[in-house]
């Protein structure tokens, strides 16, 4: 330890610059650091304060540790409910998602038949249109169908717009896996349904792994098409439908510390879920950047 | 037989992921042409033809030019503050630390910088907009301006006044926006080989040479479609826009863009028609927006 400070030290006097560098680097990196925590804590710390102190000086803290707030978010202002809806409606969506993208993925990355190309393109096509031009028609389908306020709707729309580029990356994920494994189960008396889930998909893990992730994010972060599909029932909303009318409400009750508590309360679990899984979730969203 | 079995496999597994996509997805978009050439109202059993009457309107619509104009705006100035930002604290993140033994370093503590700086990323933009609303706010409660008294300035009206409030968004969506381009980038910087900053070095190469002589070209390919990527996410600022300023984009519409005009015009003024239109001159100026962008971008590649 002692050796490398004095070998550093001595790297700053051959090139004083980079010293100097360095340091700017080190407040560049900490001001943008501190831009994310302290929304995010003051956030946090606000869902302690009363009514007087929030409306107060902004960077006083909590004069006392107020619970209410949270009890009162999460009651009466349906947060868990709202939490509750969306983790059922995106493990059912995501689910579908992997479970169809990878089965027609699969089936157009290796096998051969007439129209594979077209059909492949056909779904590579979704990914090109701007959601905001289906919105209209895709109410009235919705509609029509008798799914308007339900939660079933709502997971089959989430599957079908995931699907153009779920299938995309799986398909270009199953055509770099061998074919030998493939032939090998073949010949081993494996139905092509077997071989699908019993070798195949064990085998794309990595791929399934990064895309799920990218969908369950997706998904679980999706506004727009709750806005449309769930207007009349709030008992269905998801969080973020919740989280947007909380706020507008808070402004009529000005029951601020609950508005707070509430954004806390969705903010802490995602934060959780991203500390303990962050390695998989930046290269998984990573990797769907790329490819 | 066994083709029989095989075409059947073929069929079965491709049969509900193409009815799905069909119904809720194509279906959709195929109507949604035809609508844009009625006057549709949602409510109607018969479609009425009116022509390219809707895009003629389009063209006296203020509010519509407002919208496209707001989001020439966007989709100038969101790719490149944040693909600056980025790229910067992306190489100070991986190459910072100068070179030292074996190749370079990042700086340190570079992983704890990048776990912060992701974490936007993961929130759901409504959740980020009402975070924002509470942070923005124009008296003393809100961090922003209370932390400027403080200072001794006078508060701001971040959302409220015409000049800044499309500035105040643009802000948050950069702020969402750039731990993701870190980490795509830092990706893309570890795909450099180590030799070549070495060799760099040794000539004698500062941390600022080495960048944009070495890091910069090589990472041409990865920065063009995060430029894509950032601008189809600039069509996109719908959630964050609605949340922080309404749907008519307040102050006065100085924050509206296609989007929210879409969704206005279809579900408050229930004029499906004149929004279908509007939804297609959007996705022409998607489609024109990425094919440009990589046209205009594409150089010859360099091989490693």
């Amino acid at each position: 330890m002692a050796k490398d400070t004095t070998m550093s030290r001595a790297a700053a006097k051959a090139r004083p610059r980079t010293g100097v560098l360095g340091g700017l680097s080190h407040v560049a990196l900490l001001i943008w650091a501190l831009l994310i925590i302290l929304p995010l804590l003051w956030t946090f710390l606000a869902s302690f304060k009363s009514n007087a102190e929030i409306f107060g000086d902004a960077l006083q803290l909590p004069g006392q540790l107020r619970l209410d707030a949270w009890g009162r978010a999460w009651d009466k202002a349906h947060v868990g409910q709202y939490m509750l809806n969306t983790v059922v409606v995106v493990f059912f969506s995501t689910s579908g998602t992997m479970l169809f993208g990878s089965m027609a993925a699969y089936v157009l990355a290796r096998y051969r038949f007439v129209g594979n190309r077209l059909i492949y393109y056909y779904f590579v096509a979704g990914m090109a249109f701007p959601i905001f031009l289906a919105l209209g028609p895709l109410f009235f389908v919705v509609l029509q169908l008798g799914l308007l306020n339900s939660h079933v709707g709502l997971i089959l729309v989430y599957i079908a717009y995931s699907l153009p580029f779920t299938v995309f990356f799986l398909a270009a994920f199953f055509r770099t896996l061998p074919d030998t494994v493939a032939e090998a189960a073949a010949i081993d008396g494996a139905s092509h349904t077997r071989a699908f889930f019993q070798v195949m998909l064990p085998m794309a893990k990595p791929g399934l792994i990064s895309i799920t992730i990218f969908n369950v994010l997706g998904q679980w972060n999706q506004y727009l098409l709750p806005l449309v599909l769930l207007t009349d029932n709030k008992d269905k909303w998801v969080i973020t439908q919740g989280i947007a009318d909380i706020s507008t409400i808070a402004g009529y009750e000005a029951d601020w510390p609950g508005l707070f508590a509430a954004l806390s309360m969705t903010i802490l679990p995602v934060m959780i879920v991203y500390i303990v899984f962050q390695r998989q979730i930046q290269s998984g969203l990573g990797a769907g950047a790329l490819k | 037989m066994r083709r029989l079995r095989k075409y059947g496999f073929v069929a079965g597994f491709l049969a509900f992921p193409v009815a799905l996509y069909s119904v809720f997805v194509i279906g959709p978009y195929v109507q949604a042409f035809q609508i844009s050439f009625t006057d549709w109202n949602g409510y109607r059993s018969k479609l009425r033809y009116i022509g390219f009457d809707n895009f003629i309107r389009l063209f006296d619509d203020e509010v519509f030019w407002q919208a496209l104009r707001n989001h020439g705006i966007l989709l100038l100035v969101l790719p490149i503050v944040t693909v600056v930002i980025a790229l910067f604290f992306a190489f100070l993140l991986n190459l910072g630390g100068g070179p030292r033994g074996a190749g370079m370093r990042g700086i340190w503590g570079s992983k704890f910088y990048r776990v912060v700086f992701f974490f936007p990323q993961v929130l759901a933009v409504a959740v980020v907009g009402v975070l924002f609303k509470a942070v923005y706010r124009p008296d003393e409660g809100g961090v922003v301006n209370g932390a400027l008294i403080k200072v001794g300035f006078e508060p701001v009206g971040w959302l409220i006044e015409p000049d800044l409030a499309l500035w105040s968004v643009i802000a948050v969506m950069i702020w969402q926006a750039v731990g993701f381009y870190v980490v795509l980038f830092s990706a893309g910087m570890a795909a450099i080989p180590k030799d070549y900053f070495e060799a760099a070095a040794l000539d004698g190469a500062g941390r600022i040479r080495l960048f944009f002589s070495i890091t910069l070209p090589l990472l041409r390919d990865t920065v063009q479609v995060g430029w894509v990527y950032l601008g189809i996410a600039a069509f996109d600022g719908f959630a964050l826009i609605l949340v922080l300023a309404g749907n008519k984009g307040e102050p006065d519409g100085a924050t509206t863009i296609l989007p929210v005009e879409i969704w206005k015009t279809a579900f408050t003024y229930s004029k499906v028609g004149y929004a279908s239109a509007m939804g297609v001159v959007l996705f022409f100026l998607t489609v024109t927006f990425a094919v440009l962008t990589l046209r205009t971008t594409r150089r010859e590649r360099i091989e490693l």
